[in-house]
């Protein structure tokens, strides 16, 4: 579908979201998480990491604000290989970096593909921010928004760009619904109110089923990608 | 050329990775140089007159036709900063993938071959301007503009400074920025036949210093 050899782009660089590389291979897939700070975006990208890794060939994007804790984060816990780990600086504004101003972002996706690629997929993990923040069309494929239980069962309610139009919701920590008196159905029926047909996923990446409900839903973007 | 067209690019909004950048001022207010509004004006100044004169010559000899891949030698040269060569051509591989989304050309297409981890940002600017149909004065004012403005608008971020008062300070130093590209211009054009040595060399060395101290912080706002 994306097949239209007469416009790919000669030299190194592609522009944004080309689907085929300067050499005509077709490129990752790329998905964006992001999501409030500590909603667990980075927990689920090194969950998925831990499921996906021994199927697909993967690497990830983190943007952090103002340190390289996220990147860290994930080195220490050794998801995946370093060389398959890349840290952007963001400038103190993270939803600049990921959809109005994403040439840092594509740059650090292009240079994994060259470096080691070939790649299966990308994930770019955003820097947290507000709910307004989503990811440029010419930088992901696909974004999933992060948000957790302890962050206000009224967020699903309240909406916001990310909530609302984002591929996949991931209403994180529900092991903690008891805790903070969150109110999963409410979370659910409001979700469902703002998305209709768009997916949610809730999960406890503590409980034994951790992310598997997420990793599915990116085994099914990747066979779209390369049906 | 078209006014219209430089103002597409001389807009902070073009998507070429300038947000990230603070031109020295986040070492700067560490180093306690830059604490209101007279310390930014004091700090912009000086880049203007220094860093800000050397890109913008460059800039306006890219944009006359002078070998860019001399003159991104002729930038190595005058940056000592092994951070800011990084930064520089980090900065002008992310403008080149804007121009050429933006104005494709051969030239551009050239240049990103030649440089495929990216050409000091200088240099694609002027290659820029051409591409876009604009002088060797439009790349300079960019250049100058973006030396001031740059530092002006992450200084709002870094200490709270009144967005008022940082565009105060960027308007004040206008009459110089227009004295900055005249000087620029006649490098540029004296370049054309006697090659790159003679484009200016001014060079500040605290923001050298600056930019490798800022860039071994483990916490910062901005990537240099």
């Amino acid at each position: 579908m994306h097949l239209d050899h007469d416009h790919l782009h000669d030299g190194p660089s592609a522009v944004s979201a080309d689907a085929y590389r300067p050499d005509g291979r077709r490129r990752a897939l790329r998905i964006g998480l992001g999501g409030p700070v500590g909603s667990g975006k980075t927990a689920t990208v090194a969950a998925l990491c831990r499921a996906l890794r021994d199927e697909l060939a993967l690497a990830v994007v983190t943007n952090d604000i103002y340190t390289r804790e996220d990147a860290e984060f994930l080195l220490r816990e050794a998801v995946l290989p370093p060389e398959r780990i890349t840290a952007v600086e963001t400038g103190a504004c993270p939803h600049t970096a990921i959809r109005d101003d994403i040439s840092a972002n594509l740059e650090a996706v292009e240079d994994l593909e060259d470096e080691v690629g070939p790649l299966d997929l990308v994930l770019v993990e955003s820097g947290g921010d507000n709910l307004t923040a989503t990811f440029s069309k010419g930088l992901v494929d696909a974004q999933i928004f992060v948000i957790d239980v302890a962050g206000g069962d009224d967020i699903p309610r309240k909406g916001g760009p990310g909530v609302t139009t984002a591929d996949l919701l991931v209403v994180n920590k529900t092991d903690l619904a008891p805790y903070v008196g969150s109110d999963l159905g409410r979370m659910a029926a409001d979700a469902k109110a703002q998305r209709a047909e768009l997916p949610v996923v809730f999960q406890s990446l503590r409980s034994e089923a951790g992310v598997t409900d997420v990793a599915a839903w990116v085994r099914e973007r990747l066979a779209a990608w390369t049906a | 050329m078209s006014r219209a067209t430089l103002l597409v690019l001389a807009d902070g909004r073009f998507p070429a990775g300038g947000h990230a950048h603070s031109g020295g001022a986040e070492a700067a207010v560490k180093a306690g140089l830059i604490r209101g509004a007279e310390g930014l004006e004091a700090f912009c100044r000086g880049r203007l007159h220094t860093v800000g004169l050397v890109s913008a010559a460059l800039a306006a000899a890219a944009a006359l036709g002078v070998d860019p891949v001399a003159l991104d030698a002729a930038a190595d040269a005058r940056t000592p900063s092994l951070a800011l060569r990084g930064a520089s051509r980090k900065l002008g591989r992310q403008l080149m993938r804007a121009a050429r989304a933006t104005w494709p050309s051969g030239e551009l297409d050239v240049l990103a071959r030649e440089f495929p981890k990216g050409a000091h940002q200088p240099v694609v600017l002027g290659v820029t301007a051409r591409a876009a149909g604009l002088g060797p004065e439009d790349a300079a004012y960019c250049s100058v503009y973006e030396s001031v403005s740059g530092p002006a608008g992450a200084t709002v971020r870094l200490l709270s400074l009144d967005p008022f008062d940082a565009t105060g300070v960027v308007a004040r130093l206008a009459p110089e920025m227009d004295r900055v590209v005249r000087s620029a211009v006649e490098a540029g054009r004296e370049a054309v036949g006697g090659g790159v040595d003679v484009l200016p060399a001014a060079s500040g060395p605290l923001l050298e210093i600056g930019a490798e101290v800022h860039a071994a912080w483990a916490v910062r706002l901005f990537a240099s």
